[in-house]
């Protein structure tokens, strides 16, 4: 009921003349500015920073921001745009909207380096497949022993057509096995117990305990560890590597606020920013902090090797690679 | 005479279907301009494998929801036991559980660590035909329900006197009644079902398990291939068009009978066959019912967290199920008015408010948002058009519950109004309103409960600050808070539970005189 007196507030003031306060409209996905997110302490922060007010504009989960962009093209009112992953860049690139960082990217820690002029990382996690201890005492150590496995012990995975961490399990695949992965993916189904719409529905359908696995990421552990004390989900590590997702963020070229957007972005990899992704956005943090991260981060997955497509090799295969895994798995 | 039903009946209906239409178009037309401009609407053979196993997972769980409804409301209509009220508000929890909350609640009972783990498959159709059940069977329940309630009470009466066998009561009483209704509410269930989309997938099992929205949605949003999409929305149009016409041809003009107001009453169901049949019926209603609700409750019990998130939530999932189910309300009287006074046009006026499950959401999301939203859409705004996409896509449950009444009310009312020169808001207020409180409420409850557990609109548009209950369950899960999101859950099923008792409250008739 607050919220409703307090929108009714914003409406009013809205319509007063606002104070020649410069405005940063940041677009991302709606768990990033959820109450559980990352959003509002950063929100917080770079305001401390400049005299300016931050607007976040949530069109929906990663793949929305990007469609709501591609709708919106150059009349798009976003000044920075915080979400994308490394599977759609290529893509938004494409659209011609954004420009240079222009932020010194020697700053960023994330694994292989970084080298991208367009679109700067705030964090990564690499994929793992996590498993319920309490159920499977011995998981797999290799994409091979879990495409090859005992089909009785399944796992729950997402699609690649309405999610990212299932597009990151297909790539994963691909990276793999290249031209074997069809006869993979035929060899894998058998422990396929379903094939969820998103993270979130295979997670639930995972912590009701209907499988021993599912496909997430290797901080997940971390949160089970920080927030409920228990150790009973874990990730298992792949002898072959684990592929990577890398969180990014662009300015927009014809922001009229381009000055502010670049402060933005240079503002994301120091510790205002940055201390805020491990336990809100449970994420492993692209650039410096300044307090160091929950003790059981130590105790997650460190993947000796990390596995990646160029954003330009998804972009042309991704339709035909999800054709394969549709026939192999149909 | 006729003519001048005709022509008071007209401008609600035709205002109505053309609020219709100018939503449908302003969702189509962008989309088809985009793929005329990309070389226009393509299909590839992938569809057909999803237009196969759309058809045979939609046609199953109709069957399925349908063929029982009709038994179980009979025996709903004609017994009255202690727990009916209680059983009634029970089924009408699962039509506004988000599909999520509902998958996980089926997996709960029938899944590897339920209660009844093992006694089903619930990956592949199994589960995909048991949850949508679980969702329909009440459904259809209700409208068959609405329906038996439109058989004038004297035809009972008259049953009893002539000494009518139960099986002469089903053949020569409830028979008409339920050829009239039962096309257009088994059609209303096929397209519910041929739209699922989270359930189909989360309990599919895998990819065979395809339907055209699961394509519809991977061409608009994840590939952004408006050709395609367009290609496919056309199709599943088509579908729908021929199955709605279909019904149509099935369906038996109604009856027109000319009742006396008298309160419905039943004497037929007093053999043992009967008493067993009814019992046996509504102990299946509970059993398909009771048991994800059980651990619905179960699961979120401890887990209310009474937090500002959760009371703002609330507040906009009442306030989006208030509006849409006054707006839907609105409209389908409007059609429901015309079907029932222009005989020959009724599968137009009844084909139109189906729209909204004819049309992917998706799309309608997508054109609004090409035409409205361009330029940044303000929280007010985007209440509106949540709303306008909800009111929608509830209209097809509000007229399926007040055709049938309309058209009693027309047979009983038309005629002697017209001598009386009783017309408009008179009409309205001293002879339709008193004589619709019953099928209004169920109507504005309908409505406003699909409206209030819908997550469709709200994810398509962006939350833009307005965050339901639904989306609330869906925001919780998506950061690990499994837990919480149960108790979510649970305040979005008392909220229902409580809103079936006010409505049956409201719709409470006045003694028969």
């Amino acid at each position: 009921m607050k919220r409703f007196s307090l929108a009714l507030a914003a409406l009013v003031l809205a319509a007063a003349p606002a104070a020649a306060k410069e405005t940063l409209t940041v677009y991302t996905y709606d768990s990033f500015v959820s109450d559980w997110g990352p959003g509002a302490a950063i929100k917080a922060e770079f305001e401390k920073t400049c005299d300016c007010d931050v607007k976040w504009v949530a069109p929906g989960d990663g793949v929305a921001l990007l469609n709501r962009l591609k709708l919106e093209g150059k009349e798009t009112s976003a000044d920075v745009v915080l979400g994308l992953d490394t599977s759609v860049t290529a893509e938004a690139k494409d659209l011609g909207l954004f420009g240079a960082h222009g932020v010194d990217a020697s700053r960023v820690k994330v694994p292989g380096g970084w080298s991208d002029t367009t679109f700067l990382p705030y964090d990564y996690a690499h994929f793992a497949v996590v498993y319920d201890t309490e159920k499977m005492t011995t998981p797999p150590r290799s994409l091979d022993e879990l495409v090859t496995g005992d089909a009785a012990q399944k796992i729950i995975l997402e699609d690649p057509r309405s999610s990212t961490p299932g597009l990151g399990f297909l790539l994963w695949m691909k990276a793999v096995y290249g031209e074997q992965a069809g006869a993979m993916w035929a060899r894998l189904k058998p422990r396929i117990l379903t094939v969820a719409p998103g993270w979130s529905e295979a997670y639930g359908l995972f912590t009701k305990g209907e499988a021993p696995m599912v496909f997430s990421y290797v901080t997940s552990p971390a949160y089970h560890m920080v927030e409920e004390k228990t150790d009973r989900y874990q990730a298992a590590a792949f002898a072959e590597g684990h592929y990577l997702q890398v969180e990014v963020a662009g300015l927009v070229e014809a922001s009229p606020e381009k000055a502010l957007a670049r402060k933005f972005l240079t503002f994301m990899l120091t510790p205002g920013f940055q201390n805020e992704i491990a336990t809100k956005n449970w994420m492993m943090p692209a650039g410096e902090t300044s307090v160091p991260l929950p003790e059981v981060f130590g105790k997650l997955v460190q993947p000796e090797k990390t596995l990646m497509f160029t954003p330009e090799e998804v972009r042309d295969h991704r339709r035909d690679w999800i054709g394969e895994w549709l026939n192999a798995t149909r | 005479m006729a003519e001048r039903h005709t022509i008071t009946a007209l401008p609600g209906g035709l205002g109505a279907a053309l609020w219709v239409a100018a939503a449908v178009a302003a969702g189509l037309l962008p989309l088809l301009s985009l793929a005329f401009q990309a070389g226009g609407p393509t299909l590839d053979g992938a569809v057909w494998a999803a237009l196969r196993f759309t058809l045979v997972q939609a046609g199953l769980s109709t069957l399925l929801s349908v063929v029982p409804a009709v038994p179980l409301a009979r025996a709903l209509a004609r017994r009255q036991f202690t727990g009916r009220g209680l059983l009634l508000r029970l089924l009408a929890v699962p039509l506004a559980l988000p599909a999520i909350v509902a998958v996980l609640a089926v997996v709960s009972v029938y899944g590897a660590n339920g209660v009844l783990g093992g006694f089903m498959p619930v990956y592949g159709l199994p589960g995909i035909l048991l949850t949508h059940v679980f969702f329909n069977l009440p459904l259809a329940t209700r409208l068959v329900l609405e329906a038996l309630a439109t058989t004038p009470p004297e035809a009972h009466r008259l049953a009893a006197q002539l000494g009518f066998s139960d099986n002469d009561v089903l053949r020569h009483v409830d028979g008409p009644v339920l050829r009239a209704r039962l096309p257009a509410i088994a059609g209303l269930v096929f397209l519910l079902c041929a739209a699922s989309f989270v359930t189909v997938l989360t309990l599919g099992g895998g990819p065979a398990a395809t339907t055209l929205e699961v394509a519809i949605y991977q061409a608009l949003r994840m590939d952004f291939d408006p050709a395609r999409a367009a290609g496919l929305s056309l199709l599943q149009l088509a579908l729908s068009l021929t199955l709605v016409a279909l019904a149509g041809r099935m369906m038996l003009a109604q009856a027109s009978q000319a009742p006396l107001r008298l309160r419905q009453q039943r004497f037929d169901g007093h053999s043992p066959a009967a008493r067993a049949l009814d019992a046996g019926m509504l102990l299946l209603a509970v059993a398909v019912v009771a048991p994800p609700v059980v651990a619905l409750v179960a699961a979120g019990l401890s887990h209310v967290a009474l937090s500002a998130a959760l009371f703002s939530a609330l507040g906009w999932s009442l306030a989006i199920g208030g509006v849409a189910a006054l707006f839907a309300t609105v409209l389908g009287y409007g059609l429901a008015g015309a079907a029932a006074r222009l005989p020959q046009r009724r599968m137009w006026f009844e084909g139109v408010a189906l729209a909204g499950v004819m049309v992917p959401p998706a799309v309608m999301a997508t054109g609004w948002f090409l035409i409205f939203g361009r330029n940044g859409t303000s929280r007010a705004e985007l209440f509106l058009l949540v709303v306008a996409l909800n009111a929608l896509m509830a209209l097809p449950f509000v007229v399926a519950v007040l055709a049938p009444q309309l058209a009693r009310l027309a047979a009983a009312h038309d005629r002697l109004c017209a001598a009386l020169g009783i017309s408009g808001w008179a009409r309205l207020r001293l002879i339709d309103l008193p004589a619709l409180r019953r099928p209004l409420a169920q109507a504005l409850l309908l409505a406003g409960i699909m409206a209030m557990g819908d997550l469709t609109a709200i994810t398509l548009f962006g939350s833009g600050g307005i965050l339901t209950l639904p989306a609330l369950v869906y925001q919780q899960m998506g950061h690990y808070r499994g837990n919480l999101a149960a108790g979510t859950a649970l305040v979005l099923a008392v909220v229902i539970f409580l809103a079936a008792w006010l409505a049956e409250r409201l719709g409470a008739e006045d003694d028969p005189h």
